[in-house]
């Protein structure tokens, strides 16, 4: 079983659409137990950094995600939120990257939205995939690159687009969205 | 490197997708959820679906639309039409769609492009401007079209995106369903004014068309409809010219 994280910063069916057409069966679920339990957890989001994880505090989930130990997958402001801190609305996140979040420099049209290609990839999450294949994004703010860059893209400056430590799993582009390679790209954490 | 998106538009009646000559003749063109998974697979970087009957009585057949194409199609798609609150866009992105486009609501009562943002994130929103050249100035009309408004589409494509707005889809109604080509001056005006992506949409008749408005203006997508339902020109077929002509596309 696949647990989707639900909370109120959530594109959660379309997610949920994307790993069914795969052939998995999946929850959207804010239930400790139901998360702990699960083969892997997304913790997907669009929206509002600060308003999100103020939410997933209240409501404990800031712990509950930080010790999961099954492969979780965050995906856009879910990467985000597995970061140190980010510059939308001055938001601690949950530390999971030692990175920070920053706003895209105004020198160019933000947000970053269309599809884009890799600049480099490293990580069995990227099976089957080349750096000319395009994913989509659609992001105002980015992770910088560090030691846990799995994936880098560039726009207006290179930056991490997808992220890995141990269990965790990120990227910035929407493999929901993203035709048919995000659909190997979530099929590659799938069958992690 | 981003790549200039190439964006199938379809005017949504009863579930339906009919096109419309300048606004104003219905002809009718197919199943829309059938129809965008075509398009899907075909190689269209996004989708956008204008209800064009949007009423009450609507909104149901709506959502449930958004809901099947959502469980089809996996690339990015704007549902718009008859908008009016917080309430409507967040019903339609929890269907499964990813932003909402306002046109005549937006005109009407701009606050609510700020109180879509703030519920759902700039992204999620998108200004569709309809535009016309009258008197030596490019006037923003609303309600399909019917209603001038007074308001100047730079000045409003701006105000737009001081409030909120993730992105403008501005279509010139001259051009519109006339083949003739994009409206290249407005679309290079409105692209300097803000720092949001623009979407060119109005007049596409060739492969030409999607070249020179990609190359003299900042657009960083085009939108079409009837070129593309009907079959004048394909998606790989415009993708693999514009490539030729050294746009990336995807």
């Amino acid at each position: 079983m696949i647990a989707i994280l639900k909370y109120n910063a959530g594109n959660t069916k379309s997610v949920q659409n994307a790993i069914q057409r795969l052939g998995y069966e999946c929850i959207v679920t804010d239930d400790t137990a139901q998360l702990q339990a699960a083969d892997k957890v997304i913790f997907p989001g669009v929206g509002e950094a600060g308003s999100a994880m103020e939410y997933l505090k209240a409501k404990g989930l800031d712990v509950v995600i930080k010790n999961v130990k099954q492969p979780v997958l965050g995906i856009c402001l879910g990467l985000q939120l597995m970061c140190t801190a980010s510059e939308e609305g001055a938001t601690e996140g949950l530390g999971i990257f030692d990175v920070l979040v920053k706003k895209f420099p105004p020198r160019g049209i933000v947000p970053h939205m269309g599809w884009n290609n890799f600049n480099t990839i490293n990580s069995p999450l990227f099976k089957g995939i080349s750096i000319e294949d395009n994913i989509y994004f659609v992001h105002s703010y980015y992770a910088e690159l560090c030691n846990d860059t799995i994936a880098q893209c560039d726009y207006l400056l290179p930056f991490s687009a997808a992220l890995q430590k141990d269990n965790f799993y990120a990227v910035q582009f929407h493999t929901e969205k993203s035709g048919a390679v995000g659909e190997q790209i979530l099929k590659n954490f799938l069958a992690l | 490197m981003l790549k200039k998106r190439i964006i199938p538009c379809f005017d949504i009646k009863d579930g339906r997708v009919v096109k419309g000559i300048n606004f104003l003749e219905l002809r009718d063109a197919g199943d829309a959820v059938e129809m965008a998974a075509q398009y899907a697979k075909a190689g269209a970087d996004e989708l956008v679906f204008l209800d064009i009957t949007a009423t009450q009585e609507n909104r149901k057949t709506l959502a449930s639309l958004v809901e099947k194409i959502a469980s089809e199609i996996n690339i990015p798609f704007t549902v718009g039409g008859g908008i009016n609150s917080v309430e409507d866009a967040e019903r339609l992105i929890r269907c499964g769609a990813d932003k909402i486009s306002l046109n005549s609501s937006a005109v009407k009562n701009p606050e609510l492009i700020t109180a879509i943002a703030n519920a759902l994130g700039t992204q999620a929103v998108v200004v569709a401007i309809d535009t016309k050249l009258a008197n030596g100035n490019w006037e923003v009309y609303s309600n399909g079209g019917r209603v001038a408004t007074g308001l100047d589409t730079v000045a409003w494509a701006q105000q737009a995106e001081a409030l909120g707005a993730g992105e403008i889809l501005l279509t010139s109604m001259h051009n519109d369903g006339t083949k003739n080509g994009f409206a290249i001056a407005i679309t290079s005006q409105v692209c300097n004014a803000v720092n949001i992506p623009v979407i060119a949409s109005g007049g596409a008749g060739s492969m030409e068309h999607f070249r020179d408005v990609f190359t003299q203006t900042t657009a960083t997508a085009a939108l079409a409809a009837s070129v593309f339902h009907y079959g004048e020109i394909g998606i790989q077929e415009i993708k693999d010219y514009l490539k030729n002509e050294k746009i990336a596309v995807r």
